[in-house]
Formats: structure tokens, sequence, C-alpha cells
């Protein structure tokens, strides 16, 4: 028996709003809460309309103050609430810091399970809007060399609808990054209801056995196109989208390395520090004597991200990854 | 603001009664209770600092001289409330629940020691200054959003207020109306900081009126002022008028932690002079005779009681047995990750234990 699945075509950021949507009208514990995300629906419209479907007392307009929304989060989660708490962008999620890493993260470990804190912090991220300054920073690697944290960055509204369920029904702190340059650049046909994209679990987005591609976010887009170009060039590309960041999906990283023996990986997020290192100690681990050249990266580089007159010189380009992808094959 | 905020009192550093307002209530076995507690917390103190001399503890933090603040207003809470302490406040979590074992096995560096008694909400202690004041407001705001008439109470100190989740929390429970009790330990010094140089305010409690919320200074060495007072802000939140700050002004005679030595930064002369005056515990002694309450065989008695359960409360801490390392691993996520995982199993390997 096949069910027809009804889908509607939604950007990224209806889509995570259908998320929440979803996961609201499932359970009543579920809470939104962040600043303007009540009546304004979210300076991206990513609440948009929860407040009017579901009330002001779970979908929560908060005091302009990064700690105490996840510091009050901390305290509603572990008393039987499943918060989700929106940063209104990651480069403002500092002041928070110290909650997440010195309770939210470690809360289970410290009390050997007997407090737990099951809440998802959204932020979006990333540059290449022309954003003003501070609001394009991609700072994923604090949290993914935070014990305690998962960290997801969906590419699509597919995922990122499934994914934000699985950050929901979680039992831990998730942290879900939402690439503002994603937000609305495409539609997909996201199905209607609940369904799950499972954490920890990479895709493969295109296949190919000479150079595989490491990237997540809004680098999908760049890779592909980078990868588009290779192809032109004879060179075929495992195109691998990394979606969750911690714990990385070690599996699919290793078997797509170990058959084409070369990888390229792309971040936008600084170079010393980045995910990219850990990719490649992870190759080094599993696949050191696959390997037919010294992996490369594409990343941003060790600098502050700058005003938006120079972000597409900071960002990684489509030139950049073919070049690098060259350059592994050529070794 | 020093006359806005007087110090609220009940009995004076005599024993003396100051306000008979609750004298109906102040029972001789109310009365007991609490020196048994104070004193049972005192003799608790000593323990820890002397296991700590002898090194079968690590560093201990004491309180000694802060008793009355922790325990009137512990008492003054109920089943089911929330309780957020700091590393200093176990005279207010033993009095709230937690065994003296487990108290001694979170000095000991023990995970156990965070983990409460089932069914008591008493969260592992604050190590980051003011970061709990927001999870008492959460905690407290869950309360409200259930339903429920259950409270929080949050212990911190006067250098927390300077903090920004200080303010944070206060606002955040002003804003929701949750019903938490922010219990402020004005002892004088954030570790060798005086007051006069973490704030210009003359009090702590006015702080409250930038928030809007019942803002409360008393003696927090007359334990009575403190848990009726406690009491009062407790029922507050109850019924549903929002959250109180309480400053309890009082002292700790000794160092901050262990490892610190208090006649870097104050003249020690000073405790001396306030063990024989101004103590929470002594005055409550006073007051007992002033009201015929006191029994010396009782006194010896109790005391040779509690020091009983004190060292059995050591005697079980030191024949815990070792935790295993596995408890380093197993309790970051519901689910051991695969990094998590593969470290553990290299761990085991290293030690040829598997």
């Amino acid at each position: 028996m096949t069910t027809a699945v009804d889908t509607k075509k939604l950007t990224m950021v209806q889509a995570v709003t259908d998320g929440m949507r979803v996961m609201m009208k499932e359970q009543e514990n579920v809470i939104v809460l962040g600043e303007d995300v009540g009546q304004n629906g979210g300076v991206f419209r990513a609440t948009d309309g929860l407040v009017a479907e579901f009330g002001d007392h779970r979908v929560i307009d908060t005091p302009l103050a990064e700690s105490g929304i996840i510091g009050t989060s901390i305290g509603l989660a572990m008393n039987g609430f499943k918060p989700i708490a929106e940063m209104q962008f990651l480069g403002f999620i500092y002041p928070a810091f110290n909650q997440i890493m010195t309770h939210a993260s470690r809360i289970r470990a410290r009390t050997l399970g007997a407090f737990t804190v099951p809440m998802v912090i959204r932020a979006p991220f990333g540059a290449g809007v022309r954003a003003p300054e501070i609001h394009s920073d991609s700072v994923e690697a604090l949290f993914t060399g935070m014990p305690g944290m998962k960290v997801v960055v969906p590419s699509n509204p597919y995922d990122a609808k499934g994914m934000l369920i699985s950050a929901i029904e979680d039992p831990d702190p998730v942290l879900f990054l939402e690439p503002m340059r994603c937000y609305r650049s495409t539609k997909m046909d996201v199905p209607d209801g609940k369904y799950n994209v499972p954490l920890g679990k990479a895709a493969r987005l295109q296949e190919g056995d000479d150079v595989t591609i490491f990237a997540y976010g809004a680098m999908i887009d760049v890779v592909t196109k980078a990868a588009k170009t290779a192809e032109e060039k004879g060179i075929k590309c495992d195109v691998i989208d990394l979606r969750t960041l911690y714990p990385l999906d070690k599996e699919m990283i290793a078997e797509s390395v170990q058959k084409t023996g070369r990888a390229v990986i792309v971040h936008e997020a600084p170079g010393t520090g980045g995910l990219g290192e850990t990719i490649m100690s992870l190759i080094n681990d599993t696949s050191f004597l696959y390997m037919k050249a010294p992996v490369e990266r594409v990343t941003g580089f060790d600098t502050p991200v700058p005003m938006f007159a120079l972000e597409d010189h900071y960002l990684p380009s489509a030139e950049r990854v073919v070049q690098a992808i060259e350059k592994v094959t050529q070794f | 603001m020093e006359k806005l905020f007087p110090k609220l009192q009940i009995i004076n550093e005599n024993g003396e009664w100051t306000d008979e307002t609750y004298r109906g209530e102040i029972t001789e076995e109310l009365t007991k209770e609490l020196y048994t507690k104070m004193l049972r917390s005192r003799l608790f103190d000593r323990k820890g600092v002397n296991l700590q001399r002898q090194g079968r503890i690590g560093t201990y933090v004491p309180f000694e001289g802060q008793e009355a603040s922790q325990i009137g207003s512990a008492l003054a809470m109920g089943e089911g409330d929330w309780m957020f302490p700091t590393y200093r406040d176990h005279a207010a979590t033993m009095t709230f629940g937690h065994s003296l074992k487990t108290l001694f096995l979170y000095w000991k560096g023990r995970q156990e020691g965070c983990i409460p008694p089932e069914g008591k909400n008493i969260f592992p202690p604050a190590v980051p200054i003011a970061s709990q004041l927001l999870h008492a407001t959460g905690a407290a705001w869950a309360e409200k959003l259930k339903g429920t008439d259950r409270a929080s109470i949050v212990y911190f100190g006067d250098g927390a207020t300077s903090e920004g989740d200080f303010h944070e929390g206060l606002n955040f429970a002003s804003v929701f109306n949750a019903p938490v009790v922010f219990f402020n330990q004005n002892n004088g010094f954030a570790i060798s900081v005086p007051i006069e140089k973490q704030m210009k305010s003359k009090t702590i409690a006015q702080k409250a009126v930038a928030y809007e919320m019942e803002g409360v200074r008393l003696d927090g060495n007359d334990v009575f002022a403190v848990y009726f007072h406690t009491r009062t802000a407790v029922e507050r939140a109850r019924k549903g008028e929002g959250p109180t700050l309480i400053e309890a002004v009082t002292w700790r005679y000794g160092a901050h932690t262990t490892a610190d030595d208090p006649s870097k930064y104050r003249n020690q002369d000073e405790s001396a002079t306030r063990r024989e005056t101004t103590d929470p515990v002594l005055r409550l002694e006073r007051f007992m005779k002033n009201e015929n309450m006191w029994d010396e065989k009782w006194a010896t008695e109790l005391q040779e009681s509690l020091t009983a359960e004190i060292e059995a409360a050591v005697k079980e801490m030191e024949e815990t047995p070792a935790p295993h390392y596995n408890d380093v691993f197993d309790h970051v996520f519901a689910e051991n990750p695969w990094p998590i995982e593969s470290q553990k199993e290299a761990y085991a390997h290293s030690r040829g234990d598997r």
C-alpha cells in the first residue's frame, strides 16, 4: 500500500517554520522563545504565524538578552519543556556562550543524567547576504568543540524541516544553524506533517570517483557549481553534504575518500580550528593509506568576517574550489 | 536607601525581641528545629574544613557564619519547590534534602555529589557566578506554565550582583512574573573585594526597584527574620504576585575557600569579634536562654548526636567505592556518539581492560 504524501513548495525559512509548527501541534511542551519571535514573526519571519496559532504563552517575545534567553530556556528544559530558543543571528550568541558552555552542554554529565536539557538553539548564520557587521559570523567550531552539544546545518528546505524535527525530538541540546543565504534561495517540495531527517547522517548529493568534496550549509551551492565545472573538465566529484557537524558521519566520510583517494573540504568559517581540521584528522585516522593526494581546504580566512564590500573575497567561491579540485587531481 | 530598605530583624544579637509580629508562631519546637539545623550545618562545615586540611577531600568552601541565612530561607520552601544553590550553600541544600554523604562526596570530587535525592529539585551548585538566577527563573516559569503553585529559590552572593546574568535573571522573572525568590547573601566580600568596591548602591535590596519587584533587606544572622520574611516572599510567589529580591546581610568568618587566605585582604579580628556578638547560632542560644527554652543536657546530647551523624556521613563518603571511568564518557549525551565511544574504547584498551 502506498500513501500519497502531500507536499508544498517551501523555502528553507518556511520549512523551518513548518517544522516548529508540526512539533508544537504534536507536543504541548514545545515552546518558542527569542527576540521578536512573537508578533513580528522573527526578523527573518521564521516564526511567522506561530503566535497566532499557539498563543503568546508558547511563542514568547523575550527581553533583549541572549544569556537570559538561553539561561531561562535551560530552566524550562530541565523542568519539562522543550524550548526552541532563537538567537537572532549566530553572531549575537556570544553573551549566551557562558550559559551554553557551563550549563546547557554539561548538566547531564555533571549530574550523571539526573538533569537534562532537551533544547534547540536556532541561529541564522553565515555571510553573503550583505548583512551589517557581526551578523555574518560562522562560528560553528566554537560549538563543535564544546562537549555535550550537537551541531547541525541543513542546506535545503527538505532537510531543514526534517532535521529540525529530529533536533526537537533529541533528548540533548542541539545547535541548529540556518544558513541565511539558503533561506529563500530555492523552493523545494516539502512533505506536509511530520518526517525525520536523522542527525549524525551526511547526504551524498552527487556520485563521483575522482574527488570527494565535503561541505555544508551555504557552501553546498558553491561546491555544486564547482563540481559541475570540474565535470566539464572530466573530473567526477563525490559531493557530500555533512549536515551534522557534531557528531560527524564518520562512515560516509571514510567510505567516500577510500573510493576517491582525494578530498577537498569547504567551509566559510576560518581555516584554523575549523571543521576542516577535524575532517582531515578523521581521514587520517580512517583512510591514510587510501589517499592519493594531500587533502585541500577552501575556507574563510583567519580574519574577522569583513564588512560586506569585501565579503565576496572572504567567502569560498566556486573558482577557488575548482582550483583545489584540480590541485588534488594533479598531485 | 538604607531608610527605604531597613534591615529587618525579629531578635537582636542578645536574643531579645525587636519585632513580635510572629511571636505566636515562634514556638519552642520551631526554635529547637532551627537551632538543630544550624548546629548540624556548623559542625558539618567545621568537619569539611578539617577533612580538607587532612587531605581527605579536595578544596572545600566554608560558610560558617551564614547558617541563619541559608537555613531560615531553605526551611521556608516547600515540597516540590526548586532550589538553585551556589558552591557555598550546603547548609541550604542539606536543609532542603541533600544527604550529608552526598555533600561530602561533592567535595571529594565525585559527580554523585551533584545528584539530588529522588523527588527533590536541587540543582547542582552553580560555579560560574549569577548564571543560576536564570535557571531558577526558567524553572519557576515552567511551573507557572504548568499551572502549579511551586516556586524557585536561588542563592547568590554580593559579588554576583555585578554580573549581567543577575540583571537578566531579575528582569526575566519580573517581565514573566515568575515565582522566584532571589536570595542574596551579602557577606560583604567577593573573595577579597569588599562591597564598597563592588557597588556604589547602599543596599542590594534596592536593586529590586529597577525591576518593579519587592525588595527586602534583612538581618541575615537572625534566623527568624530570614525564615518568616522568606516565607512571605514564597507565599507571594505562589499566589502569582511575582518574584522577590531578598538581601540577607551576613558575614563569613573564614576564607572564601580552603585555598584562600583572608588575612591578605581583611583584618580577621573582625571575624573574631563577630563570633562573640552577631553570631547566628549564639544568638539563638541567647534567645532560648531568655525564653527558658535552653536545656544544657539537651544541647550536649544534640551536639553528640549531630557529631555522630556527621562522622557516619564521613565514613559513608570514604567507603563509597571509587567511580568507574565509564562515568566520564557515558553521561554526556543520552547515547554516546561515536567520537566519545571510540575514545572510551581506546582508553579502556590503554588500561588493558579490553
